[in-house]
């Protein structure tokens, strides 16, 4: 009851944080989030959303479970809205453009932003190769010189090429679960995203493969930019260059990850990175 | 956590509930004993009677079969020889039509109510129709095909067959599709949706793939069915001891013969009639078994947990 008290109090001044983070040094803009409220039927689960996401850095949402922070990735590709009963308001402007705009087909900005689940979903019917291949075969992409490069290249990025390289025509499904989730991360990868959404993407993996993903966060975010949902804390001090902390659907602090974790502007992040509720 | 005697909260009734546990174990065992016996007892009971059919069936039918049986036209009544090749071939056309006409009209029902419908008043009134349609007595099939086709042809016709068995396929292929479309996981639309992919390519290409095993179990299950009708194939096809003549003729079919031998008085043709009936029975079977092996040769299957 205190909880949500304080996090009604704290909510008006996080335009504060984001105008000092707006005054720091910093690249551009990838993602702008503007007053993006979401509901599931009546329920709302994000309320007056704005953060700005630079290119070519690693973002991190947490929060405890029902937080919103998986619902705030979704409406960054407009995937929350084809749960049936959800819907989303407001403005998420891609370089310029707001991809809630009457004029923008929400299957196509799908292409430019990938994004990995919480569990390995590669496609059961298909092998190694075609899982990769799929986005761009299904996509209307035919050149199989082309195709044959990027999956090479995407497997390469997601660090599993030297895995399977002599198994391409194998099930996906036979691989083992971190793999899998390498796998789905290749998926994404080969339609050249410019943004990777990663929706809890360790949850289901053990420490190792857990680790591998981290390591790919750091080595992916070169080339594009990375918003990742966790729940583990250390992970987002580990992957994050900016992180956002999350409470029942409000953003409630939004920082350089060093700063969200060591000298955190509300009480109510100050306990969640603390470790005393969440 | 301290209570009485400074023990803590999980061991103040300790003993007596493990009492009671070991108690209930000895009783629990007996009992699991006891269903587990009444369920075998069960399976023995469904079992008999359709061994005993197959067994009765092969020990009757195996001695009609010969070239001439299988090839041959239907003798005169009351002559020994002939055999079922027209009620053979008319089988093989009437069910392969009607298979073209209803696999297609299900599989496709099915795919509109699982991906496409949602649960609006139409859908739902498509799905009760299904329902309803599937447990109509197949006679009225016959009914329906005779009225329609044969009345305005003028003609018992291998169409109006096809049209009366594909009524009876597409209820039972648009059920066994939506259910077997409804066990792919969402999470597998969902990486396809997070690929930018048009709805009906995944629908196609992705879903649709991953239940096609289950769903040529359907359509294998639905085969059989309507392979064994009689009563809608009466009134269509009427049954001849000719071969195929035209789609606008009528043909004969297994059942049709298998219950125009049996009805005669004479052993060779009772022997013929059991013949038939082994006949139909392995040609469902060999239908099931080519399918199941196309589908695990091409690795197809659903997954439950992804």
């Amino acid at each position: 009851m205190e909880d949500i008290l304080s996090a009604k109090e704290i909510s008006s001044d996080t335009s504060e944080t984001t105008r000092r983070i707006r005054e720091e040094p910093r690249r551009r803009s990838k993602v702008s989030i503007k007053g993006v409220n979401a509901w599931f039927g009546s329920k709302q689960a994000l309320k007056n959303i704005n953060l700005e996401i630079e290119e070519n850095t690693a973002t991190a949402f947490m929060g405890p479970s029902g937080c919103g922070k998986t619902t705030l990735i979704r409406c960054l590709n407009r995937m929350h809205e084809m749960t049936p009963g959800a819907k989303a308001k407001g403005q998420v402007i891609l370089d310029g453009i707001d991809i809630y705009d009457k004029s923008i087909d929400p299957v196509i900005i799908k292409r430019r932003i990938g994004m990995v689940f919480q569990k390995p979903n590669p496609f059961p019917t298909m092998s190694i190769f075609d899982n990769v291949a799929a986005g761009l075969k299904l996509n209307g992409i035919k050149d199989k010189k082309l195709i044959r490069e990027i999956v090479e290249e995407s497997l390469e990025g997601a660090g599993l090429w030297e895995e399977v390289k002599n198994e391409l025509d194998k099930p996906g499904m036979g691989l083992s679960g971190g793999q899998q989730q390498r796998l789905c991360i290749a998926r994404a990868l080969a339609m050249q995203p410019e943004i990777l959404l990663m929706d809890e993407p360790t949850s289901a993996l053990d420490p190792l493969a857990s680790s591998k993903i981290e390591e790919l966060v750091h080595k992916l975010k070169k080339d594009l930019t990375i918003i990742i949902v966790t729940h583990n804390m250390q992970q987002a001090a580990r992957v994050a260059d900016r992180a956002a902390f999350m409470y029942l659907g409000e953003m409630i602090e939004y920082g350089f990850t060093k700063q969200i974790f060591q000298n955190p502007e509300q009480e109510l992040t100050e306990r969640f990175v603390s470790g005393k509720f969440g | 956590m301290s209570g009485n005697n400074g023990k803590s909260a999980a061991r103040f009734h300790r003993r007596e509930v493990q009492q009671i546990m070991v108690k209930n174990a000895r009783k629990a065992k007996i009992i699991d004993k006891i269903v587990s016996i009444f369920a075998i007892m069960c399976v023995i009971l469904a079992v008999i009677p359709l061994t005993s059919i197959l067994i009765e069936v092969i020990k009757n039918g195996i001695a009609a079969f010969n070239w001439d049986f299988l090839t041959g036209r239907p003798s005169a009544i009351g002559r020994a020889g002939g055999g079922v090749g027209p009620a053979i071939q008319g089988t093989l056309i009437v069910v392969g039509l009607a298979t073209m006409i209803g696999a297609p009209i299900g599989i496709l029902t099915g795919i509109y109510l699982s991906e496409f419908a949602g649960g609006g008043p139409f859908p739902n009134g498509v799905r009760f129709f299904n329902e309803v349609m599937t447990g109509l007595p197949s006679v009225v099939m016959g009914i329906v095909g005779y009225i329609l086709i044969v009345i305005n042809i003028g003609s018992f016709s291998v169409w109006a067959g096809a049209f009366s068995l594909s009524i009876i396929m597409i209820p039972i292929v648009s059920r066994v599709t939506e259910e077997t479309l409804k066990i792919v996981p969402n999470s597998i639309r969902e990486a396809g949706f997070a690929l930018g992919i048009a709805k009906w390519k995944i629908t196609l290409f992705i879903t649709f793939k991953s239940a096609i095993s289950g769903i040529l179990t359907g359509v294998v299950l639905a085969i059989a069915r309507i392979a064994g009708e009689t009563a809608p194939l009466i009134m269509t096809i009427l049954g001849t001891s000719l071969f195929f003549t035209g789609f606008n003729n009528p043909v004969d079919a297994l059942p049709l013969r298998i219950w125009r031998l049996s009805s005669q008085p004479y052993e060779s043709a009772q022997t013929q009639a059991w013949g038939a009936a082994l006949l139909l029975i392995l040609m469902v079977l060999a239908l099931s078994v080519a399918l199941r092996l196309l589908a695990q040769r091409r690795g197809f299957s659903v997954r439950a947990e992804i």
